[in-house]
């Protein structure tokens, strides 16, 4: 194979144009509305864990989207109608096996919906992308606490990070170097999540994740509660031990969201990461109001993956970052 | 000290793991969905050649390895170092017996040798891939046995023992792979 030409093959192409033509019958059917958002924007995602790529308009910095969330959530709060979009997403220093710089997404919200509803309606989606392949989709449920519980026998909302270490000491865990008692429960909990929980997920089947941490609320609401610890209402949808989605019971207060980009940014600046810039239009959409929803974004190259039984997500992009 | 943080490591990135020098041949993101992401590494030392798996939190920083490589002709042996010289600045390096390992028992001079040096001392000596040695020892073959793929052992002029076809006599110079030290012809 020569350098100017795909590693993918034709047949994993025709399964990638089936697989978008099916997305969007699936929302045309629901009257879920296809919108458009920019890619290019003047503010970077705040995400401690995410790193937006820069560029520059007219010698002013502008940023690739990470996801097009807060651009969606404004037209949310306008029209208050369920919606759709299949965009392109752009992150730095992702990159291996299953991560490329830039990936296609599909994120949608839904009014009036909480995470169950739409953890069922993505399940209905993979299982209508999976007619005529042969694979009857089975899906599982578990609640970030029961899997920790059934893997490592303890209570991922009441633990710390010196009880982990000690955890990970104690049942030979592999201990990354740089991580220590003083990092954050957070990173703990999710390098003690990839190597046994994610471990223990059917190979070959879907798992949803859910009810995380509330410090690992992102943009969900937390869900606070007298007997038991606080949850975020967010979810990730596994196959196997490949990350496929992640969605939320969106949180719409402004003032909350406001603080957590702050604190967001007090996250950066401690991991010596540059601060974002906060995203004015964003906070005032939701002064406005953003209807009581939920909202998804799936990673379409990975689900191709399972669609098409690929290794390595270069299988099935036309050009990988090696060869963009 | 020069660092590489992660979002820096690639292949063939040379870095120091247990003291060692090695140089990454495989990175791979490890991220738990929206998480905190690592990094998957493997590596291999470049003093013992073998290969390491290591994971880093990401964002963490790891010592650089001044590693380089060059091409240098193999001069002598005085018994404690084996002397190399860099053909166009014919500047000089000792290498000791450790750094010398294997590429002892193929080199009798003037060889064009690949030399990897770690903060400017010798680490390791690679000899070419192919060297041509006289047969300094080696029993007389049996007239007319020509059985396929027979062998004897030979002693070569740098006192190496291979193994080779039963026509070859003492004085005969070979061609030798010195990657799995197997007779290739005469030359």
């Amino acid at each position: 194979m020569k350098a100017w030409q795909s590693k993918a093959s034709k047949e994993i192409l025709l399964e990638r144009a089936l697989m978008l033509k099916n997305v969007r019958a699936f929302f045309d059917a629901r009257d879920v509305i296809e919108v458009e958002t920019p890619l290019l924007s003047r503010y970077s995602t705040s995400d401690p864990h995410l790193d937006s790529l820069r560029t520059s308009f007219r010698e002013q910095d502008c940023y690739l989207n990470t996801s097009p969330e807060y651009a969606m959530k404004r037209l949310l709060a306008q029209w208050r109608q369920p919606i759709y979009q299949v965009c392109k997403a752009f992150r730095d220093d992702e990159l291996g096996t299953i991560h490329n710089p830039e990936f296609t997404m599909l994120e949608w919200y839904r009014p009036g919906f909480d995470m169950q509803q739409l953890m069922s309606e993505v399940a209905v989606l993979v299982k209508t992308l999976f007619d005529n392949s042969g694979i009857e989709p089975v899906f599982e449920y578990l609640s970030y606490q029961q899997a920790f519980e059934n893997t490592a026998g303890f209570d991922p909302h009441r633990t710390t990070s010196d009880e982990c270490l000690q955890f990970a000491v104690d049942n030979h865990v592999e201990i990354p170097q740089g991580l220590t008692a003083a990092d954050d429960v957070s990173v703990w909990l999710d390098w003690l999540l990839t190597q046994l929980v994610l471990p223990a997920f059917k190979t070959g089947g879907f798992t949803f994740l859910y009810d995380y941490p509330a410090a690992q609320c992102a943009l969900a609401k937390i869900a606070p509660s007298l007997e038991q610890a606080a949850v975020a209402k967010r979810f990730e949808l596994f196959f196997g031990e490949i990350e496929l989605a992640n969605g939320f019971y969106e949180l719409t207060d402004a003032d909350e969201q406001l603080n957590r980009f702050q604190q967001d940014n007090q996250s950066r600046k401690h991991a010596a990461k540059e601060a974002a810039r906060i995203d004015e239009n964003f906070i005032s959409a939701l002064e406005h109001g953003l209807p009581d929803c939920s909202g998804v974004a799936v990673g379409l190259d990975r689900l191709l993956m399972v669609l098409t039984g690929a290794t390595f997500i270069d299988q099935v992009l036309s050009f990988s970052w090696e060869r963009a | 000290m020069a660092t590489y943080s992660t979002n820096q490591f690639k292949n063939g990135l040379k870095i120091i793991l247990d003291g060692d020098p090695c140089s990454i041949t495989e990175n791979n993101v490890v991220k738990p969905g929206k998480g905190q992401a690592f990094n998957k590494v493997k590596a291999k030392n470049l003093r013992t050649g073998r290969v390491l798996e290591r994971t880093f939190k990401s964002t963490e920083s790891v010592e650089a390895a001044d590693v380089d490589e060059m091409n240098v002709e193999y001069l002598y042996s005085d018994g404690e170092s084996w002397h190399f010289m860099e053909p166009t600045s014919f500047e000089q390096y000792a290498a000791d017996e450790v750094a010398v390992g294997d590429a002892v028992k193929w080199i009798k001079g003037q060889e064009v040798c690949v030399m990897t040096l770690w903060d400017g001392a010798p680490l390791t000596i690679t000899p070419p891939n192919f060297v041509e040695l006289t047969v300094a020892q080696t029993d007389p073959g049996l007239k007319g046995d020509t059985a396929q793929g027979a062998t004897k052992p030979a002693t070569l002029e740098t006192g190496t023992e291979v193994k080779v076809p039963l026509f070859v006599n003492e004085g005969d110079v070979l061609k030798i792979d010195t990657r799995n030290g197997e007779y290739v012809s005469r030359a």
